[in-house]
C-alpha cells in the first residue's frame, strides 16, 4: 500500500516537474522553432508548431548580414575575461572573510551586496563619462572590467558560501605543515572547493554572457557582443521576428550548449552544503 | 645598412599614414528596418567610389535613440553618421550637436528634396539632416471587402465614409475586422495616430501660450470617435496592436482598412508575406466634414553628423551617397523599383517607371497634404504633425499613450483618460519651465 501511494506521489511529482520545465523552457522552443519559419509563417494565426516547410533561410539571411563570429568572439573574451579575473580577485577575498572574519566581516559583504541594489542606469552617465576620459568606449577591455566589477559581489558572496563549509581545521593542519599562504589557497583550499569555483565560474559567465545593460550601452561597433548582435535584429516598423529568432537561437546556443554539459557540475555547486 | 633600412621603414610609414588620412572606416547608427538593411548591402558601391569603410551598429529604434542621445550629450564620439528622425533634428539641431548640411555640393542637388521634407529637417532654415526616406500616413483598404459590402471608397475620404466602409467590412464571424489602428501605448505607437485624429477634428497639443488643450471640446469628440471606431469595428486586443502587429493582421486577410505609415505599402502588396498582395487600395488619410486638415503624418529616417566627429568629410561623403539620386537608381537597378527609398527627393516621382508603382502616386500626395509647420486649424507654438517637437515630448506622449491604451482596452472612460492626460502634461510642461 505505501509502495503504490510512493509511485503515485513519484509520477506526480515527475510530472509536475516536467510540467514546470517545459514551461520555462516554451519560450526557447519557440524561438528555435521560429527561426525555422518564413517570415510569414512566423506571424500565422493559428501559430504553426512542428508541421511547417523548414527553413534554413534566416540563418543564410542572418550570416550573410552579420559578421557573427566577431560578435561570438566577443562575447568569449568579455564574459570568459570579466569571469577569470573576478575570481582572481574573489578567491583570496572569499578565503579571508571565511577563515580569518574581523568585526567588519559580515558588514563589508553586506556592503558588497548593497552595491547590486542600485538600477544599473542610476551610474550609467558617470561609468560613460570615466569611459570616454580613459578611453575605453567601445573596447573589451573596458567591458571585461566593467562586468568584472558588476558580478564580483555575487562571486565573493557564493565563494564565501562554499568556503564557510570548509573545516578550517584542515586549512591549520597544512599551516602547521608549514604551507604558505598562497600553498594553502592553492593546493588546500581551491582543490577541495572545486565544485564551488566551478559553478561560480559557470554562473557568472551565463551572467555576462546574457548582460544587456552595459553591452548595448558601452559598445559601438567594435566591441559588441551577441546582446548587441540581437538587438540589431529588433524592429518595430517591419516584420523580421523569424530573422530576429535565428539571431537569437545563435547567440543563445553556445552558453546552452555549455549549460548543457555542465549542468551536473552547476547543480552540484548550487546545492553543495544545503544537506549535511 | 641600417640606416638605409631605418629610412626605407620612415618612407613606408609615411606612405602608409598619408593614404590613411583619405581611407577612412566610418561608424554609422542606425535602425532596422527593410531600407536601412539594404543599404548596408549596397555599401560596397561606397566605399569603391571613395575608399572609406563603413562600420554599422544597428539599433532597435528606441534603443537606437537612447544611445545616441547619450553618447552625443557626452561626446562620446562613438559615431560618425546617426540615423535620427524628424522628431530629434530641429531640437539636436537647436543644441548644436549637429554639423550643418548646407554645404553640399551643387551636384547632390539639395533643392530637389520635397519642400516637406526640408521644412520637417531643417532648424532656422539650414538643413540638418538628409532624408533617407520619408513617410506620411495613408488608408490601406481591401479592395475586395469593399466590392463585396457595395461601397466604394473616396481617394479623399472623411471620417465618416471611413466609419461607414468599417461598419460594412466587419464580418467578426469570419475574423474579419473593419479596421485595424494603433493602440499600443508609447509616443511613436497610438499618440503618433491619436495626435493626426486630433489634428483632423481641429484640436491641438497646446494654445500660443503653452497652455496643454486636452480639456477641450474637440479633443473629446477625436478620442471618442477613436475609441468608439477601434472598439467596435477594430481586432480583439486592439489596445496592444502597434504597427507590427496590425501589419501581421492585415497581411493574413484580418482588417479589412488599416491607417498606417506609408511604408507598410510595399509590405502589404509584396506576395511573398502578404495573403491579399493583390487586393489592396490606397487613400488619403481621411478628416471630419469641415475641418482643412487631413490625419496624415510626416517622418522621415534622416541622416545627420554629430557635432565634434573627426571624420566630418568622410561622414558628409556617405550622407551624399546614400541620400542621392545616384543611390535611388542603384537600388531600383538591384532590387526593382517597389523598393526604392520613397518620400525623400521630388525627382523620383517624376521618374515614369516609379510611377508605374501602385502605392507611388498616393504617398506622394499624402506627404505633400502634411506641413509639419502648420500642423492644426489653431495656431501653435510648436513645429511636428503627430508629435510636439519639444524635449519633453517623449515623456507627455507617453504618458498620454497609457492613458488612451487603457482606455481602448475598456480600463477607464473617455473623459477619465482625456482628464488624466491634461493633468499629466500641465504638471510636466509646469516643471519643465513653459
Amino acid at each position: 500500500m505505501a509502495r503504490s501511494v510512493t509511485t503515485r506521489r513519484k509520477t506526480v511529482n515527475t510530472l509536475a516537474a516536467w510540467a514546470i520545465g517545459l514551461l520555462i523552457f516554451f519560450p526557447i522552443l519557440w524561438t528555435i522553432l521560429t527561426s525555422f519559419k518564413t517570415e510569414a509563417q512566423a506571424i500565422n494565426d493559428p501559430p504553426l508548431f512542428f508541421f511547417f516547410d523548414w527553413t534554413l533561410e534566416n540563418y543564410a539571411v542572418v550570416q550573410e548580414r552579420s559578421n557573427y563570429m566577431r560578435y561570438l568572439w566577443n562575447s568569449v573574451i568579455i564574459a570568459g575575461g570579466s569571469t577569470v579575473l573576478g575570481l582572481i580577485i574573489a578567491v583570496p577575498a572569499a578565503w579571508s572573510m571565511a577563515f580569518v572574519p574581523s568585526k567588519r566581516t559580515k558588514d563589508i559583504l553586506m556592503w558588497m551586496l548593497s552595491t547590486k541594489m542600485l538600477p544599473a542606469v542610476g551610474v550609467l552617465y558617470p561609468i560613460y563619462l570615466v569611459f570616454i576620459e580613459l578611453g575605453l568606449l567601445d573596447t573589451r577591455v573596458g567591458l571585461t572590467i566593467v562586468l568584472m566589477l558588476i558580478n564580483l559581489p555575487i562571486i565573493v558572496w557564493m565563494l564565501y558560501t562554499y568556503f564557510k563549509e570548509i573545516p578550517g581545521e584542515i586549512l591549520e593542519a597544512a599551516r602547521m605543515d608549514g604551507a604558505t599562504l598562497k600553498e594553502e589557497i592553492l593546493y588546500i583550499l581551491t582543490p577541495m572547493a572545486i565544485p564551488g569555483i566551478a559553478s561560480t565560474l559557470l554562473l557568472n559567465i551565463i551572467l555576462a554572457w546574457n548582460e544587456a545593460f552595459w553591452t548595448l550601452n558601452l559598445t559601438a561597433a567594435k566591441a559588441a557582443p551577441l546582446t548587441a548582435f540581437i538587438a540589431s535584429y529588433s524592429s518595430p516598423e517591419g516584420l523580421f521576428y523569424a530573422k530576429l529568432s535565428a539571431a537569437s537561437t545563435m547567440a543563445i546556443a553556445p552558453i546552452l550548449i555549455l549549460g548543457w554539459f555542465s549542468q551536473k557540475q552547476l547543480v552540484r555547486g548550487l546545492t553543495f552544503g544545503a544537506v549535511k | 645598412m641600417s640606416l638605409k633600412n631605418a629610412l626605407c621603414a620612415v618612407t613606408a610609414l609615411t606612405l602608409i599614414t598619408t593614404t590613411g588620412a583619405f581611407a577612412e572606416t566610418i561608424t554609422i547608427a542606425t535602425v532596422n528596418n527593410g531600407d536601412m538593411i539594404r543599404m548596408q548591402g549596397l555599401t560596397d558601391d561606397f566605399t569603391k567610389k571613395t575608399g572609406h569603410d563603413v562600420e554599422w551598429v544597428t539599433l532597435e529604434e528606441n534603443v537606437l535613440r537612447q544611445r545616441v542621445t547619450q553618447d552625443i550629450a557626452a561626446k562620446g564620439g562613438q559615431f560618425d553618421v546617426l540615423t535620427i528622425g524628424m522628431y530629434e533634428t530641429p531640437i539636436w539641431a537647436g543644441n548644436e550637436w549637429l554639423v550643418s548640411l548646407e554645404d553640399l555640393p551643387a551636384s547632390y542637388d539639395a533643392d530637389d528634396i520635397l519642400p516637406a521634407m526640408r521644412a520637417g529637417l531643417s532648424h532656422d532654415g539650414s538643413l540638418y539632416a538628409a532624408p533617407f526616406y520619408g513617410e506620411s500616413s495613408m488608408i490601406m483598404y481591401r479592395t475586395d471587402l469593399m466590392e463585396k459590402a457595395g461601397l466604394t471608397m473616396p481617394d479623399a475620404p472623411t471620417w465618416s465614409d471611413v466609419e461607414a466602409a468599417a461598419k460594412g467590412m466587419t464580418d467578426k464571424d469570419n475574423e474579419i475586422y473593419g479596421i485595424c489602428l494603433r493602440g499600443k501605448a508609447g509616443w511613436g505607437e497610438n499618440m503618433a495616430f491619436i495626435t493626426t485624429v486630433a489634428n483632423s477634428f481641429g484640436a491641438r497639443w497646446f494654445d500660443e501660450n503653452w497652455k496643454p488643450q486636452l480639456d477641450t471640446p474637440e479633443w473629446k469628440e477625436a478620442v471618442s470617435f477613436y475609441n468608439n471606431l477601434l472598439t467596435t469595428y477594430g481586432p480583439p486586443g486592439a489596445s496592444t496592436n502597434g504597427f507590427n502587429e496590425n501589419l501581421a493582421l492585415f497581411q493574413q486577410g484580418k482588417c479589412g482598412m488599416w491607417i498606417d505609415a506609408t511604408v507598410a505599402a510595399s509590405f502589404v502588396t509584396n506576395p511573398d508575406d502578404s495573403t491579399v498582395a493583390d487586393k489592396v487600395g490606397f487613400a488619403l488619410a481621411p478628416n471630419k466634414e469641415g475641418v482643412d486638415k487631413r490625419s496624415n503624418w510626416l517622418w522621415a529616417w534622416a541622416l545627420a553628423i554629430p557635432a565634434g566627429t573627426q571624420k566630418e568629410a568622410a561622414a558628409k561623403q556617405f550622407i551624399e551617397w546614400a541620400t542621392s539620386k545616384d543611390y535611388i537608381e542603384l537600388v531600383a537597378s538591384k532590387e526593382g523599383w517597389a523598393n526604392v527609398p520613397p518620400g525623400a527627393r521630388t525627382s523620383l516621382y517624376q521618374n515614369p517607371e516609379y510611377q508605374k508603382v501602385p502605392f507611388a502616386a498616393m504617398t506622394l500626395e499624402s506627404i505633400n497634404a502634411a506641413n509639419p509647420d502648420s500642423p492644426t486649424v489653431k495656431p501653435v507654438p510648436y513645429v511636428g504633425i503627430q508629435y510636439v517637437a519639444i524635449p519633453e515630448w517623449a515623456g507627455i506622449g507617453t504618458a498620454a499613450g497609457q492613458e488612451f491604451s487603457a482606455m481602448v482596452a475598456g480600463q477607464q472612460t473617455v473623459d477619465e483618460a482625456l482628464a488624466k492626460a491634461q493633468a499629466n502634461t500641465a504638471e510636466e510642461m509646469e516643471a519643465a519651465g513653459y
